[in-house]
């Protein structure tokens, strides 16, 4: 089989350089849709208004940089806007005959889009983590570079073993995403052989985010709400509302670290990484922006070189044609996580690697060392082969 | 004639004492290796962020890539004074002489370009635009075609060095991070770190063309940390050594057939490599253990490993 797939490399690079000089032209978009949300609880997490579009006019210069050795044209139109006028923006940027398109959104108003789509356009999801897109809502004309949930709590747990830190205390928050959040914890903790000790619910119950005096209620507040717990050796936050985590970190009842939504987080990207012959990376996206890469940024620059690394092995634009080749064997990414990235042929997920993060550098990343797959190391995060639901991949 | 006779012994030996020069990345430094004991001799600063080496074919300076200076820095091989600075444009990684000795060829990661450099009088003769990230940087025997890789366009780019245009692009696997030419001139090697394979394009034709992707494989190392990076081969092209980097492994491949004979181990995360200029001994730097591996090359066996500075990265031997 390795020699077919180089057999393949080698046919399709031959036949992508054998093309005539007239400029092959690949027209993507990057459609963002924002919701109406509460500031967050920290304003450096307060998002930059090109959010996600600054990584998209990265991969595109990137793209065009080796497009105009082989004679591809590459061009970016980007969109944001709200989740109920998502569907006629897409109806939009398809009447400008725009095929490739990358979705920064929510779960169920990427779904939708894709649905809306039809089979002509590829969507590229960049942005929702729901185990559900991947597995029973999965669409074959979708592809996910985003991580699902449980890929990301794997990379958490896994960690947590490697340390011995094997009892939790998890702590999860009263909206949707954290109950879903907290289901992935509960599915890696069970696959990774973790115990949570005791749960605890977080209610949001409203009220500003800015105050002058917040942190005395916050010091006084946590310790109480985290006192006479089983005994733990790690409190894992399940907070993607972004309710609660940032405050239990040096204020729970018992000296624990704090994993998850707040102390060490998964992430696909941070911009501190130098690791991987990042730097270069991360100062072409500064010049460009004069701000940090965020992992939206991130995400949405993977999508479009997964379009550009397709488009100039096979020489061809085509939605069908990219989205068949990203799920062949052929196919394969740098990604500035020391390994290539590909995809999951059943249902179209991204394998990669999980970094996690203080915030200030990187501290470990997953899959650990000593966590083996027949396939892919990458393939012990998230759900796997036998465990999957999807079926529009033909698996 | 009694002094013929007097050289005739000496010459027949190999032991010439070369001086080995590594830059030890986090180490600020370089180290000063002697062939003949293979004990370290010295040690000097280098700036900051050591990482390409190289030197004149007199033997009289040495260039070293300052990557966060973003300067080239010019040594005395003897005292290891500073001499010179050359403009090498942000960040320099890797870089190559023409064979003369001059001009000096470099990889500027940050502007997708790579800049020419007369090393007498410091003038910037050319800057060719490449792709994103250029890395490898391989000069042809004749010296009229450089060859630069890109890192993220994942092209090796050959370049007129006369009219510092690109006369040809291929594609090769994810993440090209050496390129080097045959002695003989009808072959390049060119390291996919990512993709993990070595692509051997042949040049007999009227443009080049990859003929042939080697792969790797070595029982108990995950694929995924078989990750080729530094290339050499022995003057009559029968032998290529490719470092694979975290695989802690140096591949012998058959420069006839093209295919993997051995694989070495080394010291981890072998880098970059250099050949004694008797081509007795080959010397890989380990930057994950900070040190060296000789390699005995007639044997194709690691004979001694000897500690250098922090994170050794490239490395450089004196000619004779």
């Amino acid at each position: 089989m390795p020699l077919l797939r180089t057999f393949i490399a080698a046919a399709s690079a031959l036949f992508a350089l054998a093309l005539p000089a007239a400029a092959v032209e690949v027209k993507a978009a990057v459609l963002r849709i924002d919701r109406t949300l509460p500031l967050p609880i920290s304003r450096l997490d307060i998002p930059p208004g090109d959010l996600g579009f600054a990584g998209a006019e990265l991969a595109t210069e990137d793209n065009q940089t080796t497009g105009r050795f082989i004679g591809m044209e590459f061009s970016l139109e980007t969109r944001a806007v709200a989740p109920e006028a998502a569907g006629d923006a897409l109806d939009a940027l398809k009447a400008e005959g725009i095929g490739l398109i990358v979705v920064l959104g929510d779960g169920p108003t990427t779904l939708a889009l894709a649905d809306r789509a039809g089979p002509e356009v590829l969507i590229l999801n960049a942005g929702a983590r729901d185990e559900a897109l991947r597995e029973e809502d999965c669409r074959a004309n979708m592809l996910h570079v985003a991580p699902s949930r449980q890929m990301t709590t794997d990379a958490v747990v896994q960690f947590l073993i490697w340390k011995k830190w094997a009892r939790l205390l998890l702590i999860h928050g009263s909206h949707p995403e954290d109950a879903a959040l907290a289901d992935a914890y509960r599915a890696s903790a069970k696959k990774f052989g973790a115990k949570i000790v005791e749960e605890r619910l977080f209610e949001d119950t409203g009220g500003a985010r800015r105050t002058d005096t917040g942190h005395v209620l916050v010091q006084r507040q946590i310790p109480v709400f985290t006192q006479d717990t089983e005994d733990h050796d790690v409190v894992v936050a399940a907070d993607e509302s972004d309710v609660f985590a940032a405050y239990l970190p040096f204020h729970t009842w018992t000296p624990r670290p704090v994993v998850g939504s707040a102390g060490l987080i998964p992430v696909t990207w941070m911009p501190a990484l130098e690791a991987w012959g990042a730097t270069q990376f991360q100062r072409r996206f500064e010049n460009l922006t004069g701000r940090g890469m965020r992992e939206e940024d991130y995400q949405v620059w993977l999508a479009l070189r997964v379009v550009g690394e397709a488009v100039t092995r096979t020489g061809s634009a085509d939605p069908a044609a990219i989205r068949d080749y990203a799920l062949s064997e052929a196919f394969e990414l740098a990604a500035f996580k020391g390994q290539k990235v590909t995809f999951r042929p059943w249902n179209g997920q991204l394998r990669q690697p999980i970094m996690l993060t203080d915030r200030h550098v990187m501290v470990s990343v997953s899959p650990q060392d000593g966590y083996l797959h027949p396939v892919s190391p990458l393939d012990t995060l998230g759900r796997d082969r036998p465990e999957t639901a999807c079926t529009a991949f033909g698996g | 004639m009694r002094l013929a006779l007097f050289l005739l012994p000496l010459m027949a030996s190999p032991a010439f004492a070369n001086k080995i020069y590594i830059t030890n990345e986090r180490g600020n430094s370089v180290s000063v290796l002697d062939s003949a004991t293979w004990e370290k001799i010295a040690e000097f600063p280098a700036g900051n962020r050591p990482r390409g080496i190289t030197i004149s074919p007199d033997g009289k300076k040495l260039y070293v890539c300052a990557s966060d200076d973003d300067t080239v820095r010019v040594f005395d091989p003897e005292t290891y004074e500073e001499i010179g600075t050359l403009p090498s444009g942000p960040d320099p990684e890797l870089f190559v002489l023409g064979p003369g000795g001059n001009p000096l060829y470099i990889a500027n990661e940050d502007d997708n370009l790579v800049t020419v450099v007369d090393v007498e009088t410091r003038a910037v003769l050319a800057e060719v635009p490449v792709g994103v990230e250029p890395e490898g940087m391989a000069i042809s025997p004749d010296g009229k075609t450089l060859v630069n890789t890109s890192e993220t366009t994942n092209m090796a780019h050959f370049i007129d060095t006369e009219s510092y245009q690109i006369t040809h692009n291929i594609l090769v696997d994810q993440r090209p991070r050496y390129a080097e030419f045959t002695a003989d001139g009808t072959k390049l090697y060119v390291t996919s770190e990512i993709g993990g394979t070595l692509a051997v394009v042949d040049l007999t034709g009227s443009e080049p063309v990859v003929a042939k992707k080697i792969a790797f494989e070595v029982p108990g190392v995950l694929p995924e940390w078989l990750q080729p990076v530094g290339v050499r081969i022995t003057a009559d092209d029968s032998r290529v050594f490719v470092a694979l980097g975290p695989a802690n492994r140096v591949a012998v491949i058959d420069g006839t057939t093209d295919e993997v004979i051995d694989y070495l181990l080394v010291g981890q995360r072998v880098w970059q490599m250099a050949l004694t200029p008797d081509e007795a001994f080959l010397i890989t730097t380990n930057g994950n253990s900070n040190d060296v591996s000789i390699i005995d090359v007639k044997a194709e066996k690691v004979i001694k490993s000897v500690q250098v500075g922090e994170q050794p990265w490239g490395v450089v031997v004196a000619p004779d």
